[in-house]
């Protein structure tokens, strides 16, 4: 790279990995944020795709992910790097249906709040076994993430989840 | 609930739906008393925004009365609210500059996509306006949820009647917005393009802002006539060369500011917008353009340009070269509802603002589809029609 762009962004990517980096400044200190994302439990109240994720032990975490016609895919993962109030990296264990790592950090920026940045890897599973599951996650990850992180921006900036729906019946529709 | 509900292009319909219901802490649930259609309802009408589904319930100028509360929500139960027409959060770096219309959280996620596509960046949630401000159901209801209820609706003081408060939801800051970003100076003269609601506000503002003389544009009488009333001098287009008539009337200098309150359905047979006509007919376009064209050709060196009109997609033949060589100023947006809604509610009790002169008919909300029609077929008569749940039998006007 010559430029001071995030790897993220360039326009050749390596074909073997697909990988997908979203940014989003929310007005909160960084350790407010860090600390409310740290407790993965939190996660699926705005990761649409995460139906629940059980904390194992400090450092692990069984995560339970909506696949296609009810169907819900799970995985181990360990978190591999942490910097409190900074960043913190996951890898699923051996073994996923869909291997993948994230990472998120954390920076402060001043009067803005803090900038959150993610990036996820993932490596979808090949041949016909694993094809819906790649579906899924084939379902452009750039975009589940950068959802995710709006919704992680309203609920740490408004204290709610913004939606259109007009009854309880249409907004359980649509978190379905 | 009976709401009015968008099925296609010249095809609205009053429905029974589900009543809404809270779903966030800061929500509300008003009982509409009054909600008007804008001149922008009918580019839903027809058909020229895109992302709206069939059943999208529509209206973005309401009022009502507080009938429920979230936990979160400030207001009481009984209160009398204008609800403005942009959802904002209240919370986020844009509500704190005051851009309410930027806001960052007032738009759910999902639908964030469509304006992140097309704009670079979303903005803030609209009532029913198309899935791209976010989907919400709109105002022309019995009943609404007004997300973020304790940031935009405006308490109303008792005494005050529904039609003097009404057009605080969006045309009458929309006005104001407009003539702010004319940055009007003592001695100017202002042209406005387009004597709808949003053009007469401006030039009721306008003048309020301290300019000398404002020119308006049309080609409705009656509308040219409302513009006349407010100290305007008038140039019907259709009658009149108007950029030779600007520079007449203005020893050759050309308007200080000019505004253009006509926006994306631009009417006027000139070569160039049937030319934008024919691309908006074979979807190469959305935008018919010509006011805004116009207004830069006429604007004076240096003036300033003020969009309040509303523009959804991209045009060619926007006359660059002019606006880059006598150095204009364009300042534009949708409105920041709430930033300006104390002042102009304190503006019309003090009786400084008057909006009443604007409502041409009252009718109740089931007639609401031929209120749409009206609107749409005579703008010279139809200048302001204003939808009552409940009216016809209030009133004893069988229905």
């Amino acid at each position: 790279m010559t430029d001071d762009a995030p790897s993220a962004t360039a326009k050749h990517t390596s074909p073997d990995q697909d990988l997908t980096m979203q940014s989003v400044t929310i007005g909160r200190p960084a350790d407010e944020l860090f600390a409310y994302f740290r407790d993965f439990s939190n996660l699926s109240s705005f990761m649409d795709n995460v139906e629940r994720i059980d904390v194992i032990d400090e450092h692990r975490s069984h995560w339970v992910v909506k696949a296609p016609a009810g169907k819900t895919v799970e995985w181990d993962a360990t978190v591999t790097a942490e910097e409190p109030g900074r960043s913190i990296s996951w890898q699923s264990e051996d073994g996923a249906d869909v291997p993948n790592s994230g990472r998120v950090t954390f920076t402060d920026a001043g009067a803005r709040g803090t900038v959150v940045s993610a990036t996820i890897a993932y490596d979808p599973p090949a041949g016909i076994v694993g094809k819906v599951i790649a579906k899924l996650f084939q379902r452009e990850p750039a975009i589940q993430a950068r959802r995710d992180l709006r919704r992680f921006k309203q609920l740490m900036e408004t204290g709610e989840i913004a939606t259109s729906s007009r009854t309880q019946t249409q907004l359980q529709e649509e978190r379905a | 609930m009976r709401a009015l509900a968008w099925h296609g292009k010249h095809d609205v319909r009053v429905d029974t739906v589900d009543d809404p219901e809270i779903l966030n802490p800061r929500d509300c649930i008003i009982k509409v008393t009054s909600t008007a259609i804008c001149g922008s309802d009918l580019h839903l009408y027809d058909d020229y925004i895109p992302t709206m589904k069939a059943g999208d319930i529509l209206g973005h100028e309401f009022m009502g009365e507080v009938v429920e509360v979230g936990a979160g929500s400030t207001l009481k139960k009984g209160q009398r609210v204008v609800v403005p027409f942009t959802i904002s959060c209240g919370s986020c770096y844009h509500c704190g500059k005051h851009q309410y219309s930027a806001c960052d959280n007032g738009n759910p996620a999902d639908n964030q996509d469509i304006g992140q596509e097309l704009y670079g960046q979303p903005m803030s949630g609209l009532f029913g306006y198309s899935h791209l401000t976010g989907g919400y159901a709109g105002g022309q209801a019995e009943y609404v949820r007004v997300p973020f209820s304790d940031v935009g609706p405006i308490v109303i003081p008792d005494g005050i009647e529904d039609e003097k408060v009404l057009f605080l939801s969006d045309i009458l800051p929309t006005g104001w917005q407009a003539a702010e970003n004319a940055d009007i100076e003592p001695g100017d003269t202002v042209a406005v393009w387009g004597c709808g609601p949003v053009g007469l506000f401006a030039i009721q503002s306008a003048f309020l802002m301290g300019a000398e003389r404002v020119i308006a544009i049309d080609h409705f009488p009656r509308r040219l006539e409302l513009a006349k009333t407010f100290g305007a001098e008038t140039i019907n287009f259709e009658e009149t060369k108007t950029y030779e008539a600007l520079m007449q009337m203005t020893g050759g200098i050309g308007p200080d500011a000019v505004i253009d309150a006509v926006g994306l359905e631009a009417h006027g047979f000139f070569v160039d917008n049937v030319i934008d006509q024919i691309k908006a007919s074979t979807f190469l376009g959305t935008d018919r353009i010509h006011s805004i064209r116009q207004a830069i050709v006429a604007c004076r060196k240096g003036g300033r340009v003020s969009m309040p009109a509303v523009y959804g997609g991209i045009v060619d033949k926007f006359p660059l070269g002019a606006f880059m060589e006598k150095g204009l100023t364009l300042k534009t947006g949708q409105t920041h509802v709430q930033h300006y809604l104390p002042g102009l509610l304190a503006a019309i009790i003090e009786g400084k603002i008057d909006t009443t002169f604007l409502i041409s008919h009252r009718l109740d909300l089931e007639e609401a589809p031929q209120g749409y029609k009206m609107f749409h077929d005579d703008q010279n008569e139809v200048t302001k029609v204003v939808l009552k749940p409940g009216f016809g039998a209030r009133s004893g006007d069988v229905v």
